[in-house]
């Protein structure tokens, strides 16, 4: 008689994590950080129409990296969450840490219950009047309340370092967006085209919904 | 939240309406769907609604008005009520009929456009927009039955082709594109008299918006469930214009200095 062969509980949560972790670090990074008016989103993007970046709700945007048609899902199934929430109760009520929260479950959910984690990471952002809460969900459910900025995917920590010496979170929204951009060609010790970028936001001086997409003009633009 | 199993190809992927009915059908069937009680209850009907476009030859856009009355039965209940609202940034939805189920129809179509747009990254195109509300309305049927009648009127402009056009609808969920100018509710067809002899091809906006006011006060004039001009209260017809811009509505102001306008021609 076969006996399966005993794997004990850390090596399987170790094997699904650096499993989880490689699927990540092949995909390109996401840099978030605030600004004068919101919250910036620069990411190095080479498809004009995959995005990374995208709306939620009136006050709530979503970056993810990682594997497209995993994020997809977790992207469109938030989308019918605070649609559904603010259609049963108001628009105020639905909030970026319910969201979070909700993705935090089910990636959790998905990393100890499924042979195969999720291989993204996540970024909640929801902005008030006068401040900006931001998430950040790792591939096994881990969620972190982060200030200022934060860089998800594979150079995250080159980035963020980048980051650090630059950063101030009253810059206008263009100089943010250079910030973000020489902090991503340090990273990845490589000049970064424009073109290449894919730049989205929160930004509070817009009607009821905050979200911002700069096209390819405005960001070669803002760039100079 | 379901996260796996959910099917790529799902006819009602972008669909927040086919979401609410699956997802969360006692909110769905609040409204529309099949009532279980049998006969009328009492309700408050919203009456009159008119859209009409302008520039045929060159700058092109549409012209939404309502008045602000709403009845029950012979009372007038609302002195202030909204029946023009704005669906997406490009597009509005004008109601009439039971109060309540038509609100909610506006509150699910806005919605369900923003949620096409976000889910799929475009906006529906004008006549899908206008076809996913024929399909509201027809899931109205059953409370139409019972006399909960709602009879929407959708105007918008096709930023892609730089065109505006105007939808009627009937309560069985009938779509009929109108080129000039559509009316709903009781005073609509005063209102509808009152369009035809002042539209004019070469309509510019200023006097499509005169034109739009003068049909509202005509309606009010032969229908008592449609509200004139409260010029003691300050409460003027709702005046909603979509053209390349986008959705605006103007301002109290605006409406008064016009509605005043009228009131001096009339009395000439």
């Amino acid at each position: 008689m076969a006996m399966p062969y005993y794997v004990s509980p850390e090596q399987v949560m170790k094997d699904k994590a650096d499993f989880a972790r490689k699927g990540i670090a092949r995909g390109k990074s996401v840099a978030a950080l605030t600004y004068a008016d919101g919250i910036l989103f620069v990411a190095e993007n080479p498809s004009a129409t995959l995005h990374k970046i995208s709306e939620i709700y009136d006050r709530i945007a979503f970056a993810a990296v990682g594997k497209y048609n995993e994020f997809e899902q977790l992207r469109v199934a938030g989308i019918r969450l605070a649609d559904v929430k603010g259609y049963q109760y108001a628009r105020e009520d639905v909030t970026g840490r319910a969201l979070a929260n909700a993705y935090a479950t089910a990636l959790g959910a998905a990393f100890t219950e499924s042979s195969k984690p999720f291989e993204v990471e996540l970024l909640v952002a929801e902005i008030s009047a006068d401040s900006v809460e931001l998430y950040h969900i790792t591939y096994d459910g881990t969620i972190m309340d982060r200030e200022g900025h934060v860089a998800i995917g594979g150079s995250s920590d080159a980035i963020t370092a980048a980051l650090d010496s630059r950063f101030d979170a009253s810059l206008p929204r263009d100089e943010a967006l250079r910030v973000a951009r020489d902090a991503l060609s340090t990273a990845e010790e490589r000049p970064i085209d424009a073109d290449r970028l894919e730049v989205a936001g929160l930004d509070r001086t817009r009607g009821r919904r905050k979200f911002f997409r700069m096209s390819g003009t405005e960001i070669a633009a803002a760039l100079g | 939240m379901k996260l796996s199993g959910t099917d790529p190809f799902d006819l009602a992927g972008p669909s927040f309406f086919a979401l609410l009915q699956r997802e969360a059908p006692e909110q769905a069937a609040r409204v529309l769907t099949s009532a279980q009680s049998s006969g009328m209850v009492d309700h408050v009907d919203g009456t009159t609604v008119i859209a009409l476009t302008y520039g045929a030859g060159g700058d092109q856009g549409v012209i939404m008005a309502g008045d602000r009355r709403a009845t029950s039965g012979n009372i007038i209940s609302k002195r202030d009520m909204r029946k023009v609202f704005e669906a997406d940034s490009w597009s509005a939805v004008g109601i009439s009929g039971a109060a309540g189920p038509a609100m909610e129809l506006a509150k699910i179509f806005a919605t369900e456009l923003e949620h096409y747009e976000k889910v799929e990254g475009n906006p529906l195109s004008l006549e899908g927009k206008a076809n996913k509300l024929a399909q509201m309305v027809r899931a109205n049927l059953p409370l139409a039955m019972q006399g909960l009648v709602v009879v929407p009127l959708f105007a918008g402009y096709d930023p892609r082709e730089g065109v505006a056009r105007i939808y009627e609808f009937d309560a069985a969920g009938g779509r009929y594109e109108e080129r000039r100018f559509a009316t709903t509710g009781s005073g609509g067809r005063d209102a509808r008299g009152s369009l035809k002899a002042r539209f004019r091809e070469d309509l510019v906006r200023e006097g499509a918006i005169d034109v739009a006011i003068e049909a509202l006060w005509d309606a009010a004039d032969e229908d008592s469930a449609t509200g004139g001009p409260d010029l003691v209260r300050e409460i003027y017809p709702l005046v909603a214009v979509i053209d390349s811009g986008g959705y605006r509505e103007l301002a109290d102001d605006v409406v008064a200095e016009r509605v005043r306008g009228v009131i001096d021609r009339r009395r000439q």
